[in-house]
C-alpha cells in the first residue's frame, strides 16, 4: 500500500513516527501550517515555523524516504490575535516556495468578523498564486461554519475543485460534496472521524475527491490511522485499486494542480552531496 | 567554477529562455529577484549538470540570477535571498558566495548554516568562501562534518588549514567514538595522522 498523507503536523511529530509511517507505506506528506498547543505572540514566530516548514522538516523527513510538501496561511484562530495578523505579510513570500502547494490552514475557527476578512484574503491569495486552498472546519458550531465557509469560497471566485474542505463528518459532508469542492476526512483516535465510519461514507458517496488524512499533530492522534482506513476499506470489499485511489492518487491529482508536487525517490537528489551520501547526520 | 561555465552548462536546459529573461529582468529591476530566484527550480529542472559537476540546474540559475544584482546593493539582496530562502535557495546562496563580488559581507551567512543540522547547508559553508571563517569557527565546522558523517572531501582546501589544535579535537572525538564501540571515519583519522 503506497500512502500520500495530504494533511499531517510532521513539526510535532518524533523520528519514531517517521520511520513507523515509511515501513507502513507513507512515501509523501503535505504538512498545513496551522496553530501549536502554545499560542504564538508575533510574526517573527511564524516567520520561524514557516521557514522549518520550508526547510528543516523537509530534510528530516527525506532521512526516511518521504516527500514533504507544506501549505503555508495564518491559521483563523491566531488571525484574531493583533500581534499575530502581521504575519499575513509574511505569507505570500512562502508562497513561492517550492515546496509549498497550497493556501492553508485557513477559514474559521470562532467565526469572527477577523476570520472574515483573512479568509478571503487569503483565498485571493490563493487565485493569484495560482495555488489549491486547503479549508479547515470548526470544531465549534460545525455546521453552520461549513455553510458560511462555502458561501465564502463561492465568492471568492476560486474554482470549487481547487478547494479541499477538511475535518469532514456524516453531517458535513453533503453540502460540500454538492458544492464541488474536495472532501477531507481527518481520521482520529476518538473524535474527528474513525477507519469504520470512513469506510462508509466511501461506500455510500463514492471515491471521487474524496481524502483521508491523519492530521496527526500535538495532540492525541495517530500518524498510521491512514493505514488504518486502507486495512479497513479492503476488509470491507474495497479492491487494492479503491484503496490506491484514496489515499495516494486522489491526493496527488488534488495538490498536482499546483504544478508543484515532486514525488520522485528522495535518496536521488537531496540525499547526496556530490555524489556522497550525507544523510547520516546528527549521530 | 564561474559563472560563464554554469551559463554554458545550462545550455541545454529547458528553462533557459526564461532564466536570460530573468536575469534581464533583474538587472532592470533589482527587487524582482525575489519571485525569480524562489522560482528557478520549476522553470530550470534540478538534474545535475554534466557540465558543472556538483552543480544543479537551480543552482547554476540561481547564480546567474545573483550575478545580475546591482554591485551596490548585493550584499543585502544575498543577505535577504538567504534569510528568507527555503532549504535550495539557501544552498544556492551560500555555493554561489565565492563567485560574487562580495568580499567577506556575506561571512555571518556561513555561522548561520554551520549552525543548522542539514548536512547540505554545512557542508556548502566549507566551500572556498569560507576564508572568511575565523579560524575557531572552521575548526568546529570541520568536526561538525566528522560528526554528522559529512565527508571531509567538502572542505575546501582543508590540508592546507588543518592545524594542530583541529587535530587535538579530532583526537578528542575519536577518543569517543572508540570508547563507545563506534567507528570513526576514515578520512579523520586521515586528517590525524597528517596533523600530527
Amino acid at each position: 500500500m503506497r500512502i500520500f498523507d495530504p494533511h499531517i503536523h510532521m513539526t510535532s511529530r518524533t523520528t519514531d513516527d517517521y520511520e513507523r509511517m515509511a515501513a507502513a507505506g507513507v512515501r509523501a506528506v503535505v504538512e498545513p501550517a496551522f496553530w501549536l498547543g502554545q499560542p504564538r505572540t508575533g510574526a517573527g514566530s511564524f516567520a520561524d515555523y514557516f521557514d522549518s516548514l520550508v526547510g528543516w522538516e523537509p530534510f528530516r523527513a527525506a532521512q526516511f524516504g518521504i516527500r514533504h510538501h507544506a501549505t503555508i496561511a495564518l491559521n483563523p484562530k491566531e488571525a484574531n490575535d493583533p500581534r499575530c495578523r502581521e504575519a499575513l505579510k509574511l505569507v505570500p513570500r512562502y508562497l513561492d516556495k517550492d515546496s509549498v502547494v497550497a493556501v492553508g490552514e485557513i477559514g474559521y475557527d470562532a467565526m469572527t468578523p477577523e476570520e472574515d476578512e483573512v479568509f478571503a484574503a487569503q483565498l485571493e491569495l490563493a487565485v493569484d498564486h495560482e495555488l489549491p486552498a486547503l479549508v479547515h472546519t470548526p470544531h465549534r458550531d460545525k455546521a453552520r461554519g461549513v455553510e458560511r465557509t462555502l458561501a465564502v469560497v463561492r465568492a471568492s471566485g476560486i474554482g470549487p475543485g481547487r478547494v479541499v474542505v477538511d475535518h469532514l463528518n456524516e453531517v458535513t459532508v453533503g453540502a460540500v460534496q454538492d458544492a464541488g469542492c474536495w472532501m477531507g476526512f481527518s481520521i482520529y483516535p476518538d473524535t474527528k472521524m474513525s477507519p469504520s465510519r470512513m469506510v462508509e461514507i466511501l461506500r455510500e458517496r463514492g471515491l471521487e475527491r474524496m481524502l483521508v488524512n491523519s492530521a496527526a499533530d500535538w495532540g492525541r492522534s495517530d500518524p498510521l490511522l491512514t493505514l488504518r482506513t486502507g486495512e479497513a476499506m479492503l476488509a470491507a470489499g474495497f479492491s487494492d485499486d479503491d484503496v490506491d485511489r484514496v489515499l495516494w492518487r486522489n491526493p496527488v491529482e488534488f495538490y498536482g494542480q499546483s504544478g508543484r508536487l515532486d514525488l520522485s525517490e528522495t535518496a536521488a537528489g537531496e540525499a547526496t552531496f556530490e555524489g556522497s551520501s550525507i544523510l547520516r547526520g546528527g549521530s | 567554477m564561474d559563472p560563464g561555465t554554469l551559463r554554458t552548462a545550462l545550455a541545454p536546459s529547458p528553462g533557459v529562455g526564461w532564466l536570460d529573461d530573468g536575469v534581464a529582468r533583474v538587472s532592470a529591476d533589482p527587487a524582482s529577484i525575489i519571485r525569480l530566484f524562489a522560482a528557478a527550480g520549476r522553470h530550470c529542472g534540478r538534474a545535475p549538470l554534466p557540465g558543472a559537476p556538483g552543480w544543479t540546474a537551480d543552482q547554476a540559475a540561481r547564480v546567474l540570477l545573483l550575478g545580475a544584482l546591482p554591485a551596490g546593493d548585493l550584499a543585502r539582496h544575498v543577505d535577504d535571498l538567504y534569510r528568507h530562502g527555503d532549504a535550495a535557495e539557501k544552498l544556492a546562496v551560500l555555493k554561489a558566495l565565492p563567485l560574487l563580488p562580495i568580499g567577506d559581507a556575506a561571512a555571518p551567512l556561513l555561522h548561520d548554516a554551520v549552525r543548522t543540522n542539514d548536512t547540505r547547508l554545512v557542508a556548502a559553508a566549507l566551500g572556498p568562501y569560507a576564508v572568511h571563517l575565523d579560524q575557531a569557527a572552521w575548526r568546529q565546522a570541520v568536526l561538525k562534518c566528522v560528526f554528522m558523517g559529512i565527508p571531509l572531501a567538502v572542505v575546501h582546501g582543508l590540508a592546507g588549514r588543518a592545524d594542530a589544535e583541529l587535530a587535538a579535537m579530532a583526537e578528542g572525538l575519536r577518543d569517543e567514538r572508540e570508547a563507545a564501540g563506534r567507528r570513526f571515519p576514515d578520512d579523520a583519522l586521515a586528517l590525524l595522522r597528517q596533523s600530527t
